[in-house]
């Protein structure tokens, strides 16, 4: 059996009177892709806030390779090997493509030009190598915080809307290189609306409904499920 | 097409030689200084460059870590007071005064880590870490200015209130057949030697990941957290560092004058720092020492004629500066410079361009 390298138990998060996420339990085991889906305000980007270390639980638990993350600091659940990237990209836009990664490679402890320039390679940015980070294209400033992201050696890679804003060919390309991440041995759990790139991407689908966990296996089972495409989709199959 | 021989040579000279050689020439012209002007007018020179210290730390601070702060004088005042103490406890001599100096910085290194653990791990941030830094050096300005009274003294160190202290030795080194002063051409010397070595430090620091993290942490505080940067450690050691750099200012200026007042920490005199490093551009060290060195020259030429014509004309920079070239004159004129040799385009333009394309 695979190992479980993230799990949450009863969480719970309360804004005020407004529940936002109520009781979830959760698991992603080892060498998944995870897609997290959901209609809009299904609690998708609380329930990752949760999980990075944004906002704090008002009850339940997380834990992460089997240890309780209640007191971990943000900065530090990305040191135990968690990475994220976020869905508006946030480039730091004076700082070069390159320097980007090397700041991701200089905390995982290779900074090693050969590695950099196999980043650069993998995520299609050669090009932009000496390119500040504001002028790149918006496609190519996603592939960069993926990039970033994976250049923290992470076990676990959180991917929110990786495909937000892309076009066809750009969302096909993510969700290729998804796959040769996934293929390199690394988890990914992502939240995606894409339905196409979930379809091409993952092997285990969540859905959240309402801040409850409404669904959760494997992909096909997921959405041969007339209720969850009534909830997703709004509409009778 | 094969590019002729002259021309890949001449291109080389103007995009990577000349550069070079510019970025060279004022530490060249600032060594040969005291060849053509008297030993007098190099004293009056090093005390242009003493405040360099304390811009370097604030273009560290602001410019690459995004932490304004109003109190580089308040450890400018704190190690020149520092300094003072020191010195007229332990008498002349060279140990009594380079002790004078390293405990000064290590008084300015402990105030700027105490405030800065309040201000960081207390989670105050942007114009507020301002309004903290300034309210504390105006505190110290007021303190120190009511120590009048002889109840005010450490040791042999009378405080003096709003007059300051005086009468502090010169730095001197131990040499065979007796100790040399430090004072106008050598201290001029001795204050370039250390200007040069700060700026070659803060370079390769600002340079290495530990810069590039608080670029990081300047534009984007929580996406930077997420790379697993610790944000409080890092701007906290930025703003001990830059903190210690105006402290290093105070000390040199105490030794230069051989006195220090209360008027080093007041409202005027925490606002120069700030004053010079966003005229001359804030984003670059080298730029801080020129422009502070230039601007520092020009008031002092100007307080011939009265001090508050320099104060008129610094106003008029400053508001040039913010409506015109918001990243600094230095960068505002080489980009031009670099524009007429190479042809490549004006950075400061494009952000702008950018930004507004952007929003």
């Amino acid at each position: 059996m695979s190992t479980t390298l993230l799990e949450t138990r009863g969480l719970t998060k309360r804004f005020g009177g407004a529940q936002v996420i109520n009781g979830i339990d959760f698991k992603v085991s080892e060498g998944e892709i995870r897609c997290v889906i959901g209609p809009n305000g299904a609690g998708k980007s609380t329930f990752f806030k949760l999980i990075t270390g944004e906002h704090r639980p008002t009850q339940g638990s997380i834990a992460f390779l089997g240890r309780d993350l209640a007191h971990v600091l943000p900065h530090e659940r990305i040191r135990m090997g968690m990475s994220i990237k976020f869905q508006i990209p946030g480039v730091f836009a004076e700082l070069t493509v390159r320097q980007h990664l090397q700041l991701g490679l200089h905390r995982a402890k290779d900074d090693s030009a050969a590695t950099l320039d196999r980043l650069l390679d993998q995520f299609m940015l050669q090009k932009e190598e000496h390119m500040p980070a504001g002028k790149l294209s918006h496609g190519k400033k996603q592939w960069l915080e993926i990039a970033m992201a994976v250049s923290l050696k992470p076990v676990l890679l959180f991917l929110d809307e990786p495909v937000a804003g892309m076009s066809a060919e750009e969302t096909h390309a993510t969700g290729e290189l998804i796959m040769r991440l996934r293929e390199g041995g690394l988890t990914i759990m992502a939240v995606e609306h894409d339905m196409t790139f979930v379809k091409q991407v993952a092997s285990r689908v969540t859905v959240l409904h309402g801040g409850r966990l409404f669904a959760d296996g494997p992909l096909e089972e997921i959405l041969a499920r007339d209720d969850v495409a009534e909830i997703y989709l709004g509409k009778k199959k | 097409m094969i590019q002729p021989a002259s021309d890949a040579v001449s291109s080389t000279l103007r995009q990577s030689v000349l550069p070079r050689l510019l970025r060279l020439a004022p530490w060249v012209l600032a060594f040969c200084l005291p060849f053509v002007v008297d030993a007098n007018a190099s004293g009056n020179f090093a005390y242009c460059l003493v405040w360099a210290f304390a811009a370097v730390g604030l273009a560290a601070m602001w410019g690459q870590g995004g932490i304004l702060s109003f109190g580089q004088t308040a450890f400018f005042g704190l190690s020149g007071y520092t300094y003072g103490i020191v010195t007229l406890n332990l008498g002349d001599g060279w140990l009594s005064s380079w002790s004078g100096l390293i405990i000064g910085l290590v008084v300015s290194a402990g105030g700027a880590a105490l405030l800065g653990y309040m201000i960081f791990y207390g989670k105050i941030k942007g114009v507020f870490i301002g309004i903290v830094t300034l309210s504390v050096t105006l505190v110290l300005e007021t303190f120190m200015a009511q120590t009048a009274g002889p109840q005010w003294a450490i040791g042999e160190a009378r405080l003096n209130g709003y007059n300051g202290m005086t009468g502090m030795p010169p730095l001197t080194l131990p040499w065979f057949g007796g100790p040399v002063t430090l004072e106008n051409t050598s201290f001029y010397y001795l204050v370039l030697v250390l200007l040069v070595l700060v700026y070659a430090f803060m370079r390769r620091l600002l340079d290495s990941p530990f810069g590039l993290a608080l670029v990081a942490i300047r534009e984007n505080p929580q996406r930077a957290e997420m790379l697993g940067i610790d944000i409080r450690r890092h701007q906290l050691l930025i703003f001990v560092l830059g903190c210690t750099l105006g402290g290093l200012s105070g000390a040199l200026y105490t030794i230069w004058g051989s006195y220090i007042t209360p008027s080093a920490m007041g409202l005027t005199s925490a606002a120069m720092p700030v004053i010079w490093v966003a005229t001359a551009g804030r984003k670059s060290i080298g730029a801080a020492i020129i422009g502070t060195a230039v601007l520092v020259w020009l008031s002092q030429w100007l307080a011939i004629y009265g001090s508050q014509y320099a104060l008129i004309l610094m106003g008029a920079v400053l508001l040039f500066v913010v409506l015109a070239a918001p990243e600094g004159l230095l960068p505002f004129v080489s980009d031009r410079a670099r524009w007429v040799f190479t042809r490549r385009p004006i950075k400061s333009r494009s952000f702008k361009t950018q930004e507004r394309s952007e929003s």
